[in-house]
């Protein structure tokens, strides 16, 4: 734990090295030029489904919808049982009871989004018991958003003391802290508010709500990669990262699975330290999983809609 | 966990003939010298063809149609003819682009991922950007009515085959000169797939003419008492020879040479960024690269941090199959010059420097070398002063911009500099007082044909690409 009063923390990201942004562009297409193809397609789009947080985030969202959603989690593919289960399903706190009978038992895991989530303008005490209330409803990964208000201000206490006070509210459960990279507008604001979260605790840092455009983008993945990469190497702690909205195709998912084995490195490809947050995104590396096995493209109607 | 699975592109796409001749006149012809050349493919050092090896005789009949095509047809067409032309053959580099490719990584040994989106479309980017200037050179700043100098003897390296020779003939075409041309010894078959390529735009017969050959045909061509201009790019070495064979001829002369460029990271810099830089700088194309920056001065307060950020990085390096899409790391062209970088390399141990390689997997068959590392490198070292043009770099530190300028400065070459800070006047300061052709800034080995390019010192003279560097072909 660094030293936290005001002062240090705004040293602390200050010190860090600027991100030249010409340069990510460059490494980005760079990287996006790599080639995955047969095995190595296959093992890439089972490692993405096993990396899904499979998303529903709607006003209009139903227990009905909920629990097809978490169906579908828990076995992706009807037709095909090879197909493995998607890491999480991501709810709003009011769903967590619903999604958390659904799901019992089946090992996929539980996330919710709180603390006023997406805007996060409401005060710490309603942000801590939305968590504890998702917390004890069942929810095993919490996704909570930060305060960009006092980020992009220079209160960089105040985003940090939120994160500390809902890591401990989450107790057992995993936090990923959403930075909405989309608000922070550049890459040294991405890296600075990556390093101030991993320093507050969180597991995982994650680029979006999905609610703001833009959402996550391969260059401030990149940046963020680098960022617990670098945590990594400096305290030993690994966390993950969570690129989430706008992912839609195998061949983005590839592309993010190139950038995390060539930029973090084969320990982060895990779904334990990477994930997608996605929906639309599984039906496409369904389809491409088909593809592999039986040489052809099945119709839209042959994978679900949820 | 995945791994990348092998993805070669496949070589099917090019039909390498068995044996070529020489390109004069518009037409492939029998050589009258009877020596070959057999050009293999470094990555596996199987033959691929064998090409005539150009004697006097043969460089004289390149002259003379040389000659008769700029009197008669070249220089008296309007300029927007002749930018025609050279769009006609940009396009049809871009059409057969991937075939190209192949061709180049196959003779060349550089990863397909490289000619497929370097070198190819910047060659036909070359045409395409002096396609535009055939129609405007009164507007050139040359004068109002600049007059092409004739015909141009070029010489080119094995290290871009297909874009040293879009650099070479582009500018000559557009501004109305012919061209005799004689690609590498090692890699003729790219230069002989562009003769094709000027038949096919019917480009008229003599004004590009290519002569392969080795260093005797080499001398002839630009030796050659009709060669009104003399283009080389190679070694500093052969730039002496030539600029002493061509003294007190008139004939004009440009020369970009060797270079032994400096990497300046100041502790300030984007860190994530440099590396990139610094990797791109010295193991682009295996580092066979004039502009390498093959030195690298980092600030003695970040060089620890750096240095650890650098050997992850190398360490994901993929060097291999130069055709398969994901190699980094090609092969080195051939067994001349890995004899020349091992030399070298070892040279850097015994002088007190450390080397330093990842574990990477080397084929049995082929010129490899990986990429390497060395510290405790002092500006006495050799592989500080001298040009390697291999996956070689040495690291030195500095503590002050002044000693960085000053090391950086302390080399006979001059062509490359890359400065890396964060902080915009000291930038500004570092560019100024490096003596280099190009200095790059927060980025590395950037090309563009509207840029000039070319050296200092015995990095050699005159300008290639922009506006500068029509200039060379006209009077």
């Amino acid at each position: 734990m660094p030293d936290t009063t005001p002062g240090s923390l705004r040293t602390l990201l200050r010190e860090l090295p600027g991100v030249d942004e010409v340069g990510v562009h460059r490494r980005t297409a760079d990287l996006a030029t790599r080639s995955v193809k047969t095995t190595a397609k296959r093992a890439a789009i089972d490692l993405a489904i096993r990396m899904v947080d499979l998303t529903t985030l709607e006003g209009a969202d139903t227990p009905g919808k909920v629990s097809a959603l978490a169906g579908k989690a828990m076995r992706p593919d009807p037709a095909d049982p090879t197909a493995p289960s998607v890491a999480a399903l991501c709810v709003y706190p009011d769903m967590v009871p619903v999604a958390a009978r659904a799901l019992a038992g089946s090992g996929v895991e539980l996330a919710s989004v709180a603390t006023g989530f997406p805007a996060g303008r409401t005060s710490l005490e309603v942000k801590l018991a939305d968590t504890g209330a998702a917390v004890a409803a069942g929810a095993t990964e919490i996704d909570m958003v930060i305060d960009r208000g006092a980020f992009l201000s220079g209160d960089y206490r105040k985003v940090f003391d939120e994160i500390t006070a809902v890591k401990e509210t989450c107790g057992q459960a995993r936090l990923k802290v959403i930075l909405e990279t989309g608000e922070l507008a550049t890459y040294d604001n991405v890296r600075r508010a990556s390093w101030l979260s991993l320093h507050a605790g969180a597991d995982f840092i994650k680029t979006s709500t999905g609610k703001t455009a833009p959402a996550a983008t391969l260059p401030v993945t990149l940046v963020m990669l680098e960022a617990v990469r670098d945590y990594h190497l400096a305290t030993g702690r690994r966390a993950g990262v969570k690129p989430a909205g706008g992912i839609r195709t195998t061949k983005d998912a590839m592309r993010y699975l190139v950038m995390v084995k060539e930029v973090a490195g084969d320990g982060w490809l895990d779904p334990a330290w990477f994930r997608l947050g996605a929906s639309t995104l599984l039906n496409d590396l369904l389809m491409q999983r088909a593809k592999l096995t039986t040489g052809h493209y099945a119709g839209p109607d042959y994978y679900t809609i949820d | 966990m995945f791994e990348y699975a092998p993805a070669p592109e496949s070589r099917s796409i090019v039909s390498i003939r068995p044996s070529y001749d020489l390109f004069i006149d518009g037409e492939f012809v029998e050589a009258k010298s009877d020596e070959r050349i057999v050009t293999i493919n470094p990555a596996d050092e199987e033959p691929l063809a064998e090409v005539a090896a150009a004697g006097e005789a043969d460089v004289d009949r390149a002259f003379t149609a040389a000659r008769r095509a700029f009197e008669r047809v070249w220089s008296p067409l309007p300029g927007a003819e002749r930018g025609k032309y050279l769009f006609r053959i940009a396009r049809i580099i871009q059409e057969r682009a991937r075939e190209l490719a192949v061709l180049e990584s196959l003779d060349n040994g550089k990863p397909i991922k490289e000619t497929r989106d370097v070198d190819v479309p910047l060659a036909a980017a070359h045409f395409i950007y002096h396609a535009g200037w055939a129609d405007k050179l009164a507007h050139a700043g040359f004068g109002p009515s600049p007059r092409p100098v004739g015909v141009a003897a070029q010489v080119i390296p094995w290290n871009f085959p297909l874009l040293m020779l879009a650099w070479k003939i582009a500018p000559a075409l557009a501004t109305g000169n012919t061209v005799v041309l004689k690609p590498a010894e090692t890699t003729p078959l790219t230069a002989l797939a562009f003769a094709e390529i000027c038949q096919e735009a019917e480009l008229p017969p003599g004004v590009v003419n290519i002569l392969t050959g080795a260093g005797g045909t080499g001398r002839a061509v630009v030796a050659h008492p009709d060669a009104d201009k003399v283009a080389f790019t190679g070694s500093t070495e052969v730039g002496r020879e030539i600029a002493r064979a061509v003294a007190g001829t008139g004939r004009r002369l440009t020369l970009e040479l060797g270079g032994k460029g400096a990497n300046i990271v100041y502790d300030d810099a984007a860190m994530d960024q440099a590396v990139e830089g610094i990797v791109s700088g010295i193991f682009f194309n295996q580092g066979h690269v004039c502009c390498a920056g093959s030195r690298l001065l980092v600030q003695e307060s970040i060089a620890e941090e750096l240095l650890a950020k650098l050997r992850t990085r190398i360490s994901r390096l993929r060097l291999g199959d130069p055709l398969d899409k994901n190699t980094d790391i090609g092969a080195i062209n051939s067994a001349a010059q890995l004899d020349r970088i091992r030399e070298l390399a070892a040279a850097g141990e015994a002088e007190g420097a450390s080397g330093w390689s990842p574990a990477c997997p080397i084929p049995e068959r082929g010129y490899w070398f990986p990429p390497t590392v060395f510290t405790g490198v002092t500006q006495a070292h050799r592989i500080a002063r001298e040009e390697i043009f291999g996956p070689v770099l040495s690291v030195l530190t500095f503590r002050t911009p002044e000693e960085a300028v000053a090391k950086a400065n302390n080399t006979p070459y001059g062509l490359s500099a890359g400065v890396w800070t964060e902080k915009g006047s000291r930038m500004l300061w570092t560019a100024s007082r490096l003596r280099a052709g190009v200095v790059w800034s927060n980025t590395f080995n950037m090309f563009d044909p509207a840029s000039p390019f070319g050296g200092y010192k015995e990095s050699g003279y005159g300008r290639e690409g922009g506006r500068h560097g029509l200039e060379a072909y006209l009077d």
